[in-house]
């Protein structure tokens, strides 16, 4: 059991010559498995080489750069949180409950994955819009959601979840009920299982979960321009701002690209080192 | 009455009544899918009876009827601690932790649910692994944690699950000593198809087949007397069932078995149902019939050969008999052989029921 629980919480300590023989990958298969890798490495490769390095600096620390950079940020910490306070909940339900008509709930919450983030963007505003489902309500208590960096927010929200959720299912599903049974037996309520058993448990489920939405949440742009508009400090986002700047300034555009691309690879390699990190304390079941 | 337990749920098949006195320990023997695990997860709170009611030192705990659920408590609030055949401790506490788990869910201070920990440690015998993570412990240690663990939570009602199953032979005779000390006075229900189990720990057992408890007895009963089949086996024992007739207990196939100090009608009246059970080391195998002293002789065709000790266990459709692997080779005994099984009248114990 100890054996089993190492090598699934280290797969970065498997080396070449520990004397494994990969079986069930044919020769063929690194002709497409190189080729895939390029086809996500090689435009950034592009990409960088368009870069004007001697204006670089300059143009990510612009005025209207920065804000962006800064509401980028903002708005997809605050999402990402609104995804683990909804998500988490909503995984949980999925995994262990069992009532009618779950199936086709599981498959709901999956449609923002599908649907054009566009379309998720008109379907926002028709809600929370001004003359939307739940606007005038809104409205009337004062509240104005949509082109304010709520909307932001909402719709980074809308189009993030998914990701945690269906990570988050997962890894519930795999680590099973058993040990929330243990649990209860020993008199622990189910606040208490989820808080000190079950998320424990799912940890690295739960991180790159939450990693996931981030990352999606801060590359969002339809439905954010669609239900949020564009308005500097407020709701132009780095994605918009990038593509703003296409149109006037193309250098300008291609070193911002470049950041975002840098600030994502940034996101993934922390979590990825606090992932061995929980599994060497041995946070994996 | 501590425990009284009576559940039913018809889509498992599963009809099952008990009821356990405090302080006593039942042994649950049956064969897999028999149901065992089902009960367990009904007094657990694990599962929910269609019809029925569990109901723990006065406290009701479930009551259904027909489907409709009447009175909930929920698994956490039971005192009903489950110890399962793989220890299942968490992974992501130290022993120590996993140990004040119990105390510190039910309210305790985190100092306090501590040192209850390192009392119940010391009782195991773990002292020196509590800063360990379980991911280091042998199987057997684990569970010897995973026991403390329960322990530690002071349930009314202990349940384990086949808790010596995944453990290597070499290591559960002493986890079983231990249990019996710890389980001494305490109301639990142990769930095993392995007879020392039941021998060691259990003050009564009850045979659970097709989701009905098919007997019930004190250990030492179920064990010298056993009324079904799966009892016999697991007691290692030769079961016959049959009516009551003038010269011995009359198989359904017809054959006549003899027993010793068989009381001539003492309170047995003819046609009544009877059980005769012998060793299997009382058997001779014979190639042809054997004539002599008052013996009960069985045809058979030898079906399986398996090594039992020095011996070899040799067995028939419905009996078996032990004898030396001298004989197995003089009798040239392979599956498929016909034998005449032979056995005194005086080894066989036959009685009502």
């Amino acid at each position: 059991m100890s054996g089993r629980a190492t090598v699934a919480a280290r797969p970065a300590r498997r080396r070449a010559d520990d004397g494994v023989v990969a079986a069930g990958v044919p020769r063929w298969a690194f002709v497409p498995a190189v080729l895939g890798g390029l086809l996500v490495l090689l435009p950034l490769v592009a990409m960088a080489t368009r870069v004007d390095w001697s204006s670089f600096w300059a143009l990510v620390t612009s005025g209207s750069a920065r804000t962006a950079l800064a509401l980028s940020l903002r708005t997809a910490a605050a999402s990402t949180l609104a995804c683990l306070v909804l998500g988490i909940p909503m995984a949980l339900v999925l995994a262990r409950c069992r009532f009618r008509g779950l199936g086709v709930l599981r498959s709901l919450v999956l449609l923002p994955l599908v649907v054009p983030p566009v379309v998720g963007g008109i379907a926002l505003l028709y809600t929370f819009g001004r003359r939307g489902l739940l606007g005038e309500t809104l409205e009337v208590a004062g509240l104005q959601v949509a082109f304010s960096t709520t909307a932001v927010v909402l719709a980074q929200t809308f189009v993030a979840l998914p990701f945690l959720v269906v990570s988050l299912e997962g890894a519930l599903r795999t680590a099973g009920g058993r040990y929330d049974a243990v649990a209860a037996s020993l008199g622990a309520r189910p606040t208490t299982v989820l808080r000190r058993v079950t998320l424990p448990l799912v940890w690295p489920g739960l991180l790159s979960g939450a990693v996931l939405s981030f990352a999606r949440a801060l590359g969002e742009f339809g439905a954010t321009i669609t239900f949020a508009g564009s308005l500097q400090g407020t709701t132009r986002t780095l994605p918009l701002e990038i593509y703003l700047q296409r149109e006037t300034d193309p250098d300008a555009a291609v070193a911002l690209s470049l950041l975002l691309v840098v600030v994502a690879v940034a996101v993934i390699g922390l979590t990825y080192r606090a992932r061995q990190h929980g599994g060497e304390r041995g946070g994996t079941p | 009455m501590t425990l009284a337990f009576a559940a039913t749920l018809p889509g498992r098949g599963y009809d099952v009544e008990l009821e356990l006195a405090a302080g006593r320990t039942l042994a649950l023997l049956g064969p897999n899918g028999a149901g065992k695990s089902t009960t367990l997860g009904l007094a657990a709170g694990t599962l929910r009876p269609r019809d029925g009611h569990v109901t723990l030192d006065g406290r009701t705990l479930v009551r259904a009827t027909a489907g409709r659920v009447r009175a909930w408590v929920p698994a956490h609030d039971r005192s009903v601690a489950l110890l399962a055949q793989d220890p299942l401790l968490f992974p992501h506490l130290s022993v120590r932790h996993n140990v004040a788990f119990g105390p510190r869910s039910q309210g305790r201070g985190r100092r306090d649910a501590a040192r209850l920990a390192d009392e119940w440690l010391g009782r195991t015998g773990l002292t020196p692994l509590a800063d360990r993570r379980p991911a280091t412990l042998s199987g057997g240690q684990a569970q010897r944690v995973a026991v403390a663990r329960a322990l530690a939570a002071r349930p009314r009602l202990l349940l384990l699950d086949e808790p010596l199953a995944a453990l290597d032979v070499d290591v559960a005779p002493a986890l079983r000593q231990t249990l019996r000390g710890l389980l001494a006075g305490r109301t639990a229900v142990v769930t095993t198809h392995d007879v020392l189990d039941a021998l060691v720990l259990a003050d009564e057992i009850a045979v659970v087949e097709h989701g009905r408890v098919v007997e019930r007895g004190t250990t030492a009963e179920v064990l010298t007397r056993p009324r079904s089949a799966f009892a016999a086996r697991i007691a290692g024992l030769n079961l016959l069932t049959g009516t009551w007739g003038p010269d011995g207990l009359v198989t359904p196939a017809g054959e006549v078995v003899h027993g010793h100090g068989t009381p001539g009608g003492a309170g047995i009246r003819a046609g009544a149902p009877a059980t005769a059970v012998f060793r299997p080391s009382a058997v001779s195998v014979y190639l042809a019939p054997h004539a002599g002293s008052p013996r009960n002789t069985f045809r058979g065709r030898v079906e399986t050969l398996e090594p039992h000790g020095d011996l070899v266990r040799v067995r028939t459709g419905h009996l078996a008999a032990d004898v030396t692997p001298r004989s197995v080779a003089d009798l040239a005994l392979t599956p498929g052989t016909e034998v005449w099984l032979s056995v005194k009248a005086a080894e066989v114990d036959v009685y009502p029921g």
